[in-house]
C-alpha cells in the first residue's frame, strides 16, 4: 500500500498543495487532476522522491520513503513529463539501456515485443529516435511499462501527444497492471477508460 | 520485481554514454583536435630551440589537457538533464555516487584517455626524452581522471543555470591548480633530472582524494539541481 500523509509542497514562495492525504491500494489508480500549474507534476515528482515535501510524509508499505531510499526506487517505474530517452539512440537501444538500468529483462525479442505492443512497427525500431514524431517518442517512453515488473507506476501525462490507438494500448496496459495487483498514480487532463471502482481522483487547485 | 546489481547499473550507464559518444564522434574528435592543435602551435610560436621547448613542455601539455577537460565538462550532465534521463538515473535503485562514477569514467574515456594516448606523440614535438615521455603519460593517466572527477562537481553544481559554462570554469579552475602543479612538476623534474616520484605520489593522493569525495559531492549537487 502507498500513501501520503498531510503532504504539502511549494515551488518558491507559492504553495502548490497542502495537507494532502491519500491512499493507493493494490489494484487501484489515483488520477491526479487539475489545471495547468496546479502542481500535478511536482506532486508526482514528490512521490518519486525527486522533490522533498515541505511537510508530511510519503509511506510505502507503512515506511517513510526517505528512509527506504533505493529500496523504494526499486518498487517504482516513473514516466515523467520528459520522455527520458536519447534522440541519438534507436528505440530498441533506448529500451535496452532502460531495461538494463531498471534490472528488467531485455533479452531476446522482449524489447521488440514491447515496442510493437505500443504500436511501433519493426521498421521504426532501428531508426534514430530523433526522426520520430512527438507521439512516437512518447510511445517509446511508455513501452517501458511493458518491460516493468514493479508494483508502483507513476505516470505524468502519459497520454500527451498520443493518438486514440496508442491511448487505448496504454490504458489496456494500465488495466492489466491493476488486475495483477499493481498501483498506478497518473497526472492527467484526460478521463481514463477504467472501471470506476478502481479509480480515485485527487483534484489539485491553484 | 526487478533490481539491477551495482555492476549492471554502472555498466548500463557507461555503455549508454559510450554509445552516445560513438554517435557524436565529432564531439570526441573536437577535444582531440583541440589538444593536438594547441600543443602543435606552441613550438611554432616559441621557436625551434630544443632547450626552451623541453622546459615549457610540461606546462603547455598539462594546461592543454586541463582546458580540453574543461571544454567537455558542459556535456557531462546537461543533455541528460534536458531530456529527462537524469531523472531516470536518480531513480535507479543503486547509490547515485556509484552511478556518477560510471558517468565520470565515460567522460574520462571520451575526453581524457585520448589525451593520455596522444601525449607521447605530443611530447616528442617538444623534444622530451623517453623517460620524460613516460612520466608525462603516467602523470596524465593519474591526473586526467582527477580532473574529470573534480570537474563533475562543478558541472553538477552549475546544472540548469544560465551561463553555466563560465561558472563551471570559475568553480573548478582553482580546484584544478594542485593537479596542474603536481602533474607539470613531475614532468619538469624528470626533464631537469630531479626525481619525479614525489610529484607523482601527490598526484596519486589527489586522485584517491577525489575518488573518495567527488562522486558523493556530485551526487548531492545533482539531487539539488533536479529539485
Amino acid at each position: 500500500m502507498f500513501e501520503t500523509v498531510a503532504l504539502s509542497g511549494s515551488r518558491g514562495e507559492r504553495v502548490l498543495f497542502s495537507d494532502v492525504s491519500v491512499t493507493v491500494k493494490p489494484g487501484t489508480l489515483l488520477a491526479v487532476v487539475g489545471e495547468n500549474g496546479s502542481g500535478k507534476t511536482s506532486f508526482l515528482r514528490m512521490l518519486c522522491g525527486l522533490l522533498s515535501p515541505d511537510q508530511g510524509a510519503i509511506l510505502w508499505q507503512g515506511k517513510d520513503i526517505r528512509r527506504l531510499k533505493e529500496l523504494y526506487s526499486a518498487q517504482l517505474t516513473y514516466v515523467g513529463h520528459l520522455n527520458g530517452i536519447k534522440d541519438e539512440l534507436t528505440p530498441v537501444e533506448n529500451l535496452k539501456v532502460s531495461a538494463c538500468l531498471a534490472g528488467d529483462d531485455s533479452s531476446g525479442g522482449i524489447v521488440q515485443t514491447a515496442l510493437e505492443a505500443v504500436g511501433l512497427g519493426r521498421p521504426i525500431h532501428r531508426l534514430p529516435t530523433r526522426v520520430l514524431s512527438q507521439g512516437q517518442k512518447r510511445r517509446v517512453a511508455l513501452a517501458r511499462l511493458w518491460l516493468s515488473t514493479r508494483p508502483l507506476w507513476l505516470l505524468d501525462e502519459p497520454f500527451a501527444s498520443l493518438d486514440t490507438a496508442a491511448t487505448r494500448y496504454v490504458t489496456q496496459r494500465i488495466q492489466s497492471h491493476l488486475s495483477h495487483g499493481g498501483m498506478v498514480v497518473v497526472a492527467t487532463h484526460q478521463e481514463i477508460a477504467l472501471p470506476p471502482d478502481s479509480v480515485q481522483h485527487l483534484r489539485l487547485t491553484r | 520485481m526487478s533490481q539491477p546489481s551495482m555492476s549492471e547499473a554502472v555498466r548500463g550507464v557507461v555503455r549508454r554514454d559510450l554509445l552516445l559518444a560513438m554517435r557524436h564522434r565529432s564531439d570526441v574528435a573536437m577535444s582531440v583536435f583541440f589538444v593536438v592543435i594547441v600543443a602543435s602551435l606552441f613550438p611554432l610560436g616559441v621557436g625551434p630551440e630544443p632547450a626552451v621547448l623541453r622546459m615549457i613542455a610540461s606546462g603547455v601539455l598539462w594546461v592543454t589537457a586541463l582546458l580540453a577537460c574543461l571544454l567537455s565538462l558542459g556535456r557531462l550532465f546537461t543533455a541528460d538533464y534536458l531530456d529527462g534521463v537524469l531523472e531516470q538515473t536518480l531513480l535507479i535503485p543503486q547509490p547515485l555516487s556509484v552511478l556518477v562514477l560510471g558517468k565520470v569514467f565515460s567522460h574520462w574515456v571520451i575526453s581524457g584517455l585520448p589525451v593520455v594516448l596522444l601525449s607521447p606523440l605530443l611530447g616528442l614535438q617538444f623534444g622530451l626524452s623517453g623517460n620524460s615521455l613516460g612520466v608525462l603519460t603516467l602523470s596524465l593517466l593519474l591526473g586526467t581522471p582527477t580532473l574529470s572527477m573534480i570537474g563533475a562537481i562543478g558541472a553538477a553544481l552549475t546544472l540548469g543555470l544560465r551561463g553555466s559554462g563560465l561558472l563551471v570554469a570559475l568553480l573548478v579552475l582553482p580546484l584544478f591548480i594542485p593537479v596542474l602543479i603536481f602533474g607539470a612538476g613531475a614532468v619538469t623534474n624528470s626533464v631537469t633530472g630531479v626525481g619525479s616520484e614525489a610529484n607523482l605520489s601527490l598526484l596519486g593522493a589527489c586522485f584517491l582524494l577525489s575518488l573518495t569525495f567527488a562522486p558523493w559531492a556530485t551526487a548531492v549537487a545533482l539531487r539539488i539541481a533536479v529539485e
